[in-house]
């Protein structure tokens, strides 16, 4: 071309405005919320699906951050400000990673792992909700056993409230603790909520009120003279014909049986 | 508050001002994304990404070394590299795969038979030129966006890229060069196209 031949320092000059020009833009608003969301200082939510129904799941770079029913979006958002004190907007969905993992707690397949973000509650909250991880699915604990486990063996009603606050339900199950006499006590979303969960999990919720309401608190077996809960997996294999029923620790200890090494009713002797 | 004392205030209360620092560089760090990658949703994710990172790594670091950090081409640096892994983990869609230099020309060629104004032309110079940009040699890419877009001079490009700074001016040099003649070829094709 005849111009570019003729003029070919302003032809570069032209290119070096043009690409000085390219570097004239601006990042889209949805960059600061989700950097401020990576880092954890704001929060994400969307509707998800569960066992007990729609409710509305809140996460940031450190995990998800809240488990809530609400009857509106506008509800949930106030309660979230409220307890958390961070903005947070509504997306569409989970993250890709988020979504699997939300999947993996109801697949019932292996004990699933959850990314949760535990800021802002006590030492005490945080070694109770860790204890109440550890209980299989399947299974139930007594407010009781979480006191004694983490060494505070006085603090049930502490551990009750610890457990009312839990920000994530579901993800740390605090549905798999109950009253020491075997009911199945109360829960964030409800009892009925707390019986519909605890059924898809496999535990027959009607069979452990009718224990509770004999006041049976301990099966034992016959052949290996070890008493456990009555929904740990090794009372659940005792055969009818071998199964002894306990209404105490003291009961079991005086038939001469010891406490179950892996649901522990009672620290062993 | 200036990015000369965002330093002393990140070491000060990191939580407190890290949105100050994505304030003052996301648009930068975004330019530079949507140069190096050609395309404007993973120039986002590449942006996030760096910037996130960027606030994890200041975590642990101690006062005195965010202090003595010069910032922007650190902040540089951190996003190449978070662009150069997605390039490994093939996680970007090159533009060169959906936007070759052909269909580049046959798209302007469309448009301008409908309405030839200025405006469209210089819209659409600057999208050539995005073009070509993407589809330049990585090390020249990288150094020409450097030099040319983020204005970034000689030393500093050589600092973030650990280059010897000639390495680096031969490297914006040829990718200069390079883009001037996709640029003369794609008028020429133009200009016989109109007649």
């Amino acid at each position: 071309m005849q111009h570019d031949t003729r003029r070919p320092f302003a032809q570069a000059r032209a290119l070096v405005r043009q690409l000085h020009d390219l570097g004239n833009v601006c990042a889209p608003a949805t960059v600061l919320a989700s950097i401020l969301e990576g880092i954890g200082q704001r929060d994400a939510y969307t509707l998800c699906t569960s066992p007990i129904g729609p409710v509305y799941v809140a996460y940031n770079g450190l995990g998800i951050s809240a488990v809530m029913a609400a009857v509106s979006a506008t509800e949930f958002e106030q309660a979230f400000r409220a307890r958390f004190k961070r903005s947070l907007r509504q997306v569409e969905t989970l993250p890709a990673a988020l979504a699997h993992m939300w999947q993996q707690q109801w697949s019932g397949k292996r004990r699933p792992v959850s990314r949760v973000d535990l800021r802002g509650i006590s030492e005490f909250e945080r070694a109770v909700l860790h204890k109440a991880r550890e209980v299989p699915r399947g299974e139930m604990r007594p407010y009781a056993w979480i006191a004694r486990e983490i060494g505070h063996p006085q603090a049930v009603r502490a551990v009750g409230t610890a457990l009312r606050r839990n920000p994530v339900p579901l993800l740390i199950p605090c549905h798999r603790i109950g009253k020491s006499d075997g009911r199945i006590g109360n829960y964030a979303f409800g009892s009925a909520a707390k019986h519909a969960i605890l059924t898809t999990e496999g535990v027959d919720v009607n069979a452990l009120e009718h224990l509770a309401h004999a006041g049976v608190r301990y099966h034992g077996s016959d052949t290996t003279r070890i008493y456990c809960f009555p929904t740990c997996r090794h009372a659940r294999r005792i055969s009818a014909r071998h199964r002894v029923s306990f209404r105490s620790e003291t009961a079991a200890t005086a038939a001469g049986y010891r406490p179950c090494a892996v649901c522990r009713p009672a620290l062993a002797a | 508050m200036h990015e000369q004392e965002l330093p002393t205030a990140l070491a000060g209360d990191l939580d407190n001002n890290f949105a100050r620092l994505v304030e003052i560089y996301q648009d930068r760090l975004y330019a530079f994304s949507l140069r190096l990658s050609g395309n404007p949703q993973d120039a986002e994710e590449i942006t996030v990404d760096a910037l996130v990172r960027a606030y994890q790594a200041l975590t642990r670091y101690e006062g005195e070394r965010i202090q003595a950090l010069a910032l922007r081409p650190w902040l540089y640096q951190i996003t190449l590299n978070v662009f150069r892994n997605r390039v490994r983990g093939q996680r970007l869609q090159l533009v060169s795969q959906h936007l070759t230099e052909e269909t580049a020309a046959l798209h302007v060629a469309d448009e301008e038979a409908s309405r030839p104004d200025a405006l469209l032309e210089r819209a659409e110079l600057r999208e050539t030129l995005a073009t070509l940009i993407a589809e330049l040699p990585e090390r020249e890419r990288v150094a020409v966006v450097l030099r040319h877009i983020q204005g970034s001079g000689y030393n500093e490009i050589a600092g973030l890229l650990r280059q010897p700074v000639g390495t680096v001016k031969a490297h914006v040099h040829r990718g200069m060069r390079r883009l001037r003649e996709a640029l003369h070829t794609h008028a020429e094709w133009r200009e016989t196209d109109a007649t």
